[in-house]
């Protein structure tokens, strides 16, 4: 549903400067019933070719490994043969979103419904397909994760793969689109001054930094979300509340309550990437010792109380 | 008597079967399978209770909003505290932004592209209405794509985004605004209103609200050409086909009201039946499993101590829906439902005439865009720029919280229990699963169940297009549905 909210422009229209002819798609196609499942065995069966295989959401194999807690409706099969069959055919396999990738949010908790992603339990190799799964292009799956992901880290990588110049090359570890992972959430981050000052919110609302007592994992998180704008304008942290490193596997249980920042001797534990520990307590005692006025007072405040101003500008006379 | 198997269903959100028994040309019998199972209860179970802000508008990515009201009503309710009017503006704001734009996407891109389907290539109007609706390919999905995605730009402003924002909190929003960016918001209201009252209505929001009859409506749609307006171009198609005698379930309606609380609300919460209006008792819920993949030691359980323990094995059961029941009755709930509970007098006409039908539903669902995006107006203008947005409170180690909201397609409920600062219990009941559920101990069907009795059917059609109107006229969520 997040896709569909592809703007600059709209989905359709993306799909078509792409070169890309939607075969089904299940909010957007024509056909339903009986039309879907003799299309899926068309596709499985090699008789209708296909170029690119997209599955949002976790692959559920409980209970037992059956398959049972999903059932593809009007087939009597579990989906999980339907994406096994599938992904051995097609050019390219896509896994959108987290759950898809990793099995994400749904694998929370004791994941009694055993979900995984396509090729990956969370950070361990293997899900459905086996770590070694390459799709008929000779590429492994291609896990544009995000809970939800951006509409545009989606449609410029399928756009990227129809023209044919999407390669190995163009995936991290994770193998996530080097697109958008090659940044980290915190680029951009408009609260970076407050960072830079240790001044940090102590409740939600707060414009001051959210990584000392709010959770934000920002400075971890792979993702370009304050860089490319959410619906507009926006970001989880423009919005007022920490990053989760959603694009992340196993973000879904990161051990201790999404927005308060575990630490040990009020340091916190997840400190920046590449960032050694010594030289964070170092800088961060130094910067909060320097930290102006204006960024500790702002920093617990709601709205902006005291505003940048230029000293050398007389006021004016009344 | 035969029996089809329908499913996949497309454009509704998630996963949907239905069994059908068919004779004499309509359906005799229907069974509605939810065939995914995921288990979000039980996932929170264990949980600090403010993470079930993060857990809980992942259920749905259309819906996801709704999730994080109902969440944040029952963490408020445990904590004793509600937001400061900026705070429920702001919610009422974003909560409405996706009501909205949902509805927008139902007419558009879900519903509407049925009537495109070759089967109807010989009606009069057919030419028109493909050209427009076509799935993917009409004029109609470019437009609504566009106007939704701009609509949506007030996500960006007041969630961060859509979906799953963690801007809502139980004592209000994450996310002052300053007065440049009310003006912002106005601007993007005043953009989707032109593109509604251009596109959608062919007349203004206020005209559309409070048409009061279907006498006047019907004198409306006739005061232009169909092709003027895609609202009138629907009521032509529902006119032709009497799409207003298909689908009718058992009328009887529940709110739980939407858009503030207290008796604030824009919308009341209550029931709606043939003997009148009366108030909402929550403590009537409960959800009957008899005919569920659940294992439980009574056959129905009110959900403040209702328990998910799925078993493919038991007997009987054919659905991962659970059956709610208010005082033992199948309620419907969605717009229809708010709107005949809220006393709009163009739908309580329309359901006295003819009850729920696949042509009231739809026109419940219209008229409450258009009262819905006037209300938004007036919530942003009363936005005061410099006031908190926010409250605080310790949550209690020990408690209960009810939280209840209206998604879209109706009413959403959750019920929490925190025992030593953690979710012992957290059970949930979506709209869909109140309109798509199974059979009870009873053996009484469900609403969309009994919405399909006596369903015509075409010639040699494997997949009725019938029952795709009716299946959609509920605007379905699946996903929600089996959580």
């Amino acid at each position: 549903m997040s896709l569909i909210g592809a703007e600059g422009p709209d989905l359709v229209t993306t799909f078509a400067a792409a070169g890309i002819d939607i075969l089904w798609h299940p909010s957007l196609s024509e056909a339903s019933g009986s039309e879907v499942i003799d299309l899926m065995h068309a596709l499985a069966d090699g008789r209708e070719p296909f170029d690119i295989l997209c599955l949002e959401g976790s692959v559920m194999r409980g209970p037992n490994g059956s398959g049972r807690f999903h059932m593809m409706s009007g087939s009597d099969r579990p989906v999980m043969s339907w994406i096994e069959d599938l992904a051995r055919v097609a050019r390219y396999v896509v896994a959108v979103g987290s759950c898809a990738a990793f099995g994400g949010i749904t694998a929370g908790g004791d994941n009694h419904v055993e979900a995984c992603g396509l090729v990956y339990s969370g950070r361990e190799a293997g899900g459905l397909l086996g770590a070694d799964f390459r799709s008929r292009s000779g590429l492994p799956v291609i896990n544009v994760a995000g809970c939800p992901i951006h509409p545009a880290w989606l449609t410029e990588a399928l756009h990227q793969i129809a023209a044919g110049s999407f390669g190995v090359a163009d995936l991290d570890e994770w193998e996530r689109p080097l697109a958008y992972t090659v940044h980290l959430v915190h680029h951009g981050c408009a609260r970076n001054e407050f960072y830079e000052f240790k001044a940090s919110a102590e409740k939600l609302c707060e414009l001051g930094c959210m990584m000392e007592n709010l959770g934000c994992k920002g400075t971890q998180a792979r993702a370009d979300c304050n860089i490319r704008a959410w619906n507009g304008s926006g970001s989880c942290i423009d919005g007022g509340y920490p990053c989760v490193n959603c694009t992340a596997p196993g973000f879904e249980e990161p051990g201790h309550s999404f927005t308060m920042t575990p630490k040990v001797s009020g340091i916190p534990i997840g400190l920046p990437t590449d960032m050694p520990k010594a030289w964070f307590v170092a800088l961060a005692a130094l910067s909060k010792a320097a930290t102006p006025p204006r960024l500790r007072d702002n920093a617990t405040s709601d709205r902006l109380t005291i505003a940048p101003a230029n000293r050398q500008k007389k006021k004016t006379r009344p | 008597m035969s029996r089809l198997i329908v499913g996949p269903f497309n454009r509704v959100e998630g996963d949907l079967e239905v069994r059908l028994e068919v004779g004499d040309g309509t359906v005799r019998e229907a069974r509605v399978v939810s065939t995914l199972y995921r288990g979000f209860e039980r996932i929170l179970a264990g949980k600090v209770p403010a993470d079930a802000l993060v857990y809980a508008p992942r259920i749905c990515g259309i819906c996801s909003v709704s999730q994080s009201v109902a969440a944040a009503h029952a963490i408020g309710a445990a904590q004793g505290i509600s937001p400061p009017p900026n705070g429920s503006l702001a919610i009422n704001v974003v909560h409405a932004a996706e009501n909205v734009a949902d509805h927008l996407t139902h007419f558009y891109l879900f519903f509407m592209p049925d009537f495109a389907r070759a089967t109807y290539r010989d009606e009069l109007w057919y030419e028109a209405v493909a050209e427009r609706f076509t799935a993917v390919k009409g004029t109609a999905a470019e437009d609504t794509l566009r106007a939704r995605a701009a609509f949506l730009h007030i996500m960006g402003v007041l969630a961060g985004k859509w979906p799953h924002t963690l801007a809502i909190q139980p004592g209000g929003s994450t996310r002052s605004v300053t007065a440049n960016e009310v003006a912002r918001l106005a601007g993007i209201l005043a953009a989707f209103r032109r593109f509604l009252e251009r596109r959608l209505y062919g007349d203004s929001l206020e005209r559309i609200s409070t048409l009061s009859s279907q006498q006047e409506l019907l004198a409306w749609a006739g005061e232009r050409r169909p092709e003027s307006s895609d609202f009138r171009l629907f009521l032509h198609i529902s006119g032709a086909l009497a799409l207003d005698r298909l689908g009718r379930a058992s009328d009887r309606f529940m709110s739980y009201g939407a858009y503030g609380r207290n008796g604030g609300a824009l919308f009341p919460a209550g029931v709606w039946s043939e003997t009148g209006l009366r108030a909402l008792d929550i403590g009537a819920i409960s959800e009957d499993v008899s005919c569920a993949w659940y294992a439980s030691h009574a056959t129905s359980e009110p959900p403040a101590v209702g328990t998910t323990i799925p078993d493919v094995s038991r007997r009987g059961a054919y659905s991962w829906c659970k059956a709610p029941r208010l005082g033992g009755e199948v309620v419907e709930v969605g717009a229809i439902a708010r709107q005949v509970v809220a006393g709009h007098p163009l739908v309580r006409d329309l359901v006295e005439r003819g009850g729920a039908n696949v042509m009231s539903r739809v026109v419940a669902r219209l008229v409450e865009i258009a009262l819905v995006v006037r209300a938004m107006e007036r919530w942003v203008a009363a936005l005061q720029p410099g006031e908190p947005f926010c409250v605080h409170a310790p949550t209690p180690d020990d408690a209960t919280g009810v939280g209840l909201t209206e998604a879209a397609r109706g009413s959403l409920g959750h019920w929490l229990t925190i025992r030593r600062g953690r979710i012992e219990t957290y059970q949930i009941v979506a709209p869909t699963t109140w309109n798509f559920s199974p059979r009870d101990a009873g053996g009484t069907p469900g609403a969309l169940e009994q919405a399909l009795v006596g369903a015509p059917l075409r010639e040699g059609e494997k997949d009725p297009v019938s029952v795709q109107h009716i299946v959609r006229s509920f605007d379905p969520c699946l996903v929600c549905t089996v959580h």
